[in-house]
């Protein structure tokens, strides 16, 4: 016998619907605090990017030779680049466009996910067999190997990379939405519908969707920090935009690579971008498996 | 034997709780769930978490006190002297380990036997426990079992060290009433031979009618009501006792006859420091019950009530 | 009630069972192997079972856990789907209908189910749970009206509706449950274990409930439950499962009054009585061994490898019949006329130390 099931003395706390219980688990809960303040703090710099910037990110604001890059100072608070712009700046654009990469990656991968999902769950059999073994060949590739080869296939550029990542996370979600369907098909609850002659369509989508909903929306969290860190991966390898004007971090990283020597700092601070970024997604994630998990419900 | 103890968490599961069992003797805690019974048998054995919970009071195991035992000593005590079996058999046993080495590993360690000693002792109290077929079953793993196998697989594991005390934390209430008629007998007859103390949790009236010597009622983390089982069902003077019996339907009287049950659930239940935590839920309810809490006076028949049920006239107490 | 006029099957003449199972089995196949599945073997849920319940009336289904009353009420919901066998509902066999039709054919026929919680959408409010139904069945009167007069039927404040299923306590959701059920104004209700999983005290309530309800609405109630003493009371009919098929069937006097099949004697002698006299002076017959698998049922009588009253012949190699061993009351038993009269004898068991308190049961 677990303490968990020792005999709960206290009368249960008046509550509202299990949102607004995992809401008020969710303030209370440190971890969840501090991964939102990193996401805010993300999000808010990739929109307000262009009037945070002190300075234009493509153009080159101060003189660099490859033997001399400024490092931080009061007008450039983490230097310039090989190019001579401003790397404050540049960090700032860059959060824009990891955030455009990661939401769209995402959202096309997990529409894409969810609909093989729905389809398996929903139907189960033959459709389900299908799905569910393409879905396994997909995840027998490792991630980053599997986005590297989807963006080779469709030429650099922005667009292959989103599509490669969300490609990957596809399976990711199709089995995770099917698994969680076909644990709430088999319940009491579902049952007890089809029992008083709910349709079926109805059951699916009024009553199996919305409880499998939650497990999906923590994955959402957590893939868009591993969207964020692919996307610089890629970028990284080169298979991003060839445009250089465009501040990417993990662009950015492979840029500074000739420089680690004698100008470290350039690669440190898109790298900390990348990081915080990340961080904040997986620790918000993290805190909101815990505060919809009704194991924690208390 | 002593026990006099206290619990307490955030809130107040168990308050107060006095009781004593003695050599050869069963002992009843009768409550609904939330009434504090199996709270107070994992303070007896220690094994409430250390953190987060505070236990007052005294345990005393024949002159010893437990809740003053330093954790390896109380550990070493517990396989050999004091013993439990819970609802769940499945959480008790270890899943990955033979249910023979489960019951020798006891055996070699808390009575010394060699490991053959150990296992023709290990058969012989499977076949006590009435598990046919006890050779092949020790090589067997828990989920080779049935329910009603593993709990007498665990039976068997908590009589291999001969307990003086044993509780029984509601042993069959997972069980088939056939399977349950075994494992009560099995325990009746183990009372009577061994001498073992028997601490029975449960909350089924019928199990505690045919098996108790002393039952007590709890309600809330205090007792309601003590009495030797004869006086108490015949006898039932606390409302909250009296309405237990009241709302189970009975296979030997005569059916049509309406339930009566307890109004409201074991949630509408007030602090004891306001009062009578039944009072709410109580058809006895008086002006007296609120705001001070009554005491449990009497000694044979001891009741916590200020306004008790009427005792019956023909129930004048029975020496026995 | 204001439905659309889909009403099905007309009660034919009164004199008819609401209920009528013919030969039901359910078998469930059991699969081996990882890459090449093959079925391995059937599990015996149900194993050919016929019974009929009249208007009006409380049909009781007792056995332990494993017998296959649940999945036998299941199955005469069609909520799994019966292997072979008839169910007849108001004379219409439920086996043949298109989903459909199933589909509207629940509105006459319901569920409660064991676990209140289990079986109610944490989701969604009560007043949603309530209004499901109504709207599935294309109800057009008041829906909130009904909500709050289902509550009122059921014993639940009004407020009730817009709170949710984790904010009640195990009795209030069982009445929720309940109140859903009733929703449409079925003529039967199916209630698997409606109050095991509930408090003592509790029980009472919606024992009580649930008769108020069938006298109120005239329902038909099939109770599911392993309590005997909980299924007597509510039943004037009782049916004794083991192993997926009815071993007894009797009025609910006569069976206490006499039980027949010699497993109903031992599970009535089996259920303690709140009162120690009555528990020092009954005698027990203890059973021995454990419950066959139901992948593999015994031949002949399914209980004769536990049965206390085993005769040397018969009873290993021949099924018995559930037959009218009395007028009104069915066993499926051969010795079962010799067992009530006292010249067959249950016996100690030879590998159980403990069976020996052995004995008919005195009433």
């Amino acid at each position: 016998m677990s303490l968990a099931q020792m005999e709960a003395v206290a009368p249960e706390e008046a509550g509202g619907s299990l949102g607004r219980d995992a809401w008020r688990r969710l303030r209370r809960n440190p971890v969840a605090i501090a991964g939102a303040v990193l996401v805010v703090l993300f999000v808010a710099v990739a929109l307000l990017a262009p009037w945070l910037a002190p300075y234009p990110p493509d153009k080159p604001v101060g003189q660099v030779t490859p033997t001399s890059i400024p490092g931080p100072s009061a007008e450039h608070w983490f230097g310039l680049d090989d190019l001579g712009r401003d790397e404050f700046t540049r960090v700032l654009w860059g959060a824009r466009w990891s955030l455009v990469i990661g939401v769209v990656s995402l959202l096309l991968g997990m529409t894409g996910g969810l609909l093989l999902g729905l389809l398996a769950g929903a139907f189960g059999g033959w459709v389900d067999g299908v799905v569910m073994r393409l879905v396994d060949m997909m995840l027998s590739v490792p991630g980053l190997l599997f986005a590297i080869g989807v963006a080779a296939m469709l030429g650099s550029g922005l667009d292959a990379v989103m599509i490669a990542i969300a490609v990957v996370n596809m399976p990711i979600f199709a089995r995770l939405l099917r698994g969680q369907m076909l644990a709430q098909r088999g319940s009491d609850y579902v049952l007890a519908a089809t029992a008083v002659g709910v349709r079926r369509r109805r059951i699916v989508l009024g009553h199996i969707l919305p409880n499998s909903l939650t497990s999906v929306i923590v994955q959402g969290t957590l893939t868009l920090a591993t969207a964020i860190v692919d996307a610089a991966g890629l970028a990284f390898l080169g298979l991003s935009s060839n445009d250089p004007s465009i501040p990417e971090w993990g662009r950015m990283l492979a840029d500074t690579q000739r420089y680690l020597s004698s100008a470290p700092l350039l690669a440190v601070f898109p790298g900390l971008a990348i990081i915080v970024a990340a961080l904040g997604f997986t620790l918000l994630g993290e805190s909101l498996r815990e505060a919809l998990d009704p194991k924690y419900r208390r | 034997m002593v026990f006099r103890q206290r619990g307490r968490a955030d809130v107040r599961a168990v308050d107060g709780v006095s009781f004593s069992v003695s050599p050869g003797e069963t002992v009843g805690l009768v409550g609904e769930s939330g009434c504090g019974k199996s709270v107070t048998s994992l303070a007896i054995m220690g094994l409430l978490p250390k953190r987060g919970v505070r236990v007052e009071g005294s345990v005393a195991f024949d002159g010893t006190e437990l809740l003053a035992l330093p954790p390896d000593k109380l550990r070493a005590l517990r396989g050999r002297e004091l013993a439990v079996v819970f609802q769940d058999p499945m959480t008790s046993l270890n899943p990955v380990v033979p249910i023979g080495t489960q019951v020798t590993e006891v055996l070699t360690r808390h009575r010394g036997l060699s490991n053959g000693e150990a296992r023709r002792e290990a058969a012989d109290l499977l076949r006590r426990v009435g598990i046919p077929d006890p050779s092949r079953r020790l090589r067997e793993y828990p989920h080779q079992l049935s329910g009603g196998m593993r709990q007498r697989a665990l039976i068997a594991t908590a009589l291999a060290c001969r307990p003086r005390l044993l509780i029984a934390d509601e042993p069959t209430t997972a069980l088939d009433v056939t399977i349950q008629a075994q494992i009560l007998e099995l325990l009746r007859t183990l009372v009577a031979e061994s001498g073992t103390a028997l601490i029975l949790i449960t909350h089924d009236l019928g199990v505690v009618a045919g098996m108790c010597d002393t039952v007590h009622v709890m309600y809330s983390g205090r007792i309601v009501e003590r009495a030797p089982r004869h006086d108490l069902f015949r006898d039932p003077r606390h409302p909250y006792t009296g309405g237990l019996l009241a709302s189970v339907p009975r296979l030997d009287q005569p059916r049509g006859a309406r339930l009566e049950p307890i109004k409201g659930s074991p949630r509408d239940t007030i602090p004891w420091a306001t009062g009578c935590a039944f009072a709410p839920r109580c058809p006895n309810r008086i002006e007296a019950c609120t705001p001070e809490a009554p005491e449990l006076v009497g000694e044979r028949h001891a009741l916590r009530c200020v306004n008790p049920l009427r005792s019956a006239p023909e129930a004048k107490v029975v020496p026995r | 009630m204001s439905f659309p006029s889909d009403s099905p099957a007309d009660p034919v003449a009164s004199g008819e069972p609401l209920l009528s199972v013919r030969g039901l089995k359910v078998h469930f196949p059991v699969h081996r192997g990882v890459l090449l599945r093959r079925v391995a073997g059937h599990v015996r849920a149900v194993d050919g079972v016929d019974l009929d319940v009249a208007r009006g009336m409380t049909y009781g289904l007792v056995g332990e856990s494993g017998c296959g009353k649940s999945t036998l009420g299941k199955a005469v919901l069609r909520l799994v789907e019966p292997t072979s066998g008839t169910v007849l509902f108001n004379g219409a066999d439920i086996g043949g209908q298109s989903p459909e039709d199933m589909r509207r054919l629940r509105r006459h026929m319901q569920m409660v189910f064991q676990d209140p919680l289990a079986s109610l959408n944490p989701r969604q409010s009560v007043e949603s749970a309530l209004t499901e139904p109504l709207r599935a069945h294309g109800f057009t009167g008041d829906r909130s009206r009904r909500v709050r007069e289902l509550l009122d039927l059921v014993g639940m404040p009004s407020g009730a509706a817009g709170r949710y299923p984790h904010e009640f306590s195990g009795g209030q959701r069982q009445r929720i449950g309940i109140a859903r059920a009733i929703a449409l104004n079925p003529e039967l209700i199916i209630a698997d274990e409606p109050v095991s999983a509930l408090d003592v005290s509790i029980q009472a309530q919606i024992v009580n409930l649930l008769e108020d309800l069938q006298k109120e609405l005239g329902l038909t109630y099939v109770v599911v439950a392993h309590d005997l003493a909980v299924v007597r009371h509510v039943s004037d009919v009782i049916g004794v499962m083991y192993l997926g098929a009815l071993v007894e069937e009797s009025s609910s006097d006569a069976l206490y009054a006499q039980p027949l099949h010699p497993y109903t004697i031992a599970l009535m002698s089996a259920i303690p009585i709140p009162d120690p006299e009555v528990e020092e002076r009954r005698r027990r017959i203890l059973l021995t061994g454990d419950l066959p698998s139901p992948m593999n049922i015994p031949p002949g009588c399914r209980f004769h490898t536990r049965c206390p009253f085993r005769q040397p012949t018969r009873c290993a190699d021949e099924p018995p019949g559930l037959r009218e061993a009395r007028p009104g009351r069915k066993v499926a038993c051969h010795w079962a006329e010799e067992i009530a009269a006292g010249s067959i004898r249950a016996a100690a068991s030879a590998h159980d130390p403990t069976a020996t308190e052995v004995g008919t049961p005195s009433p």
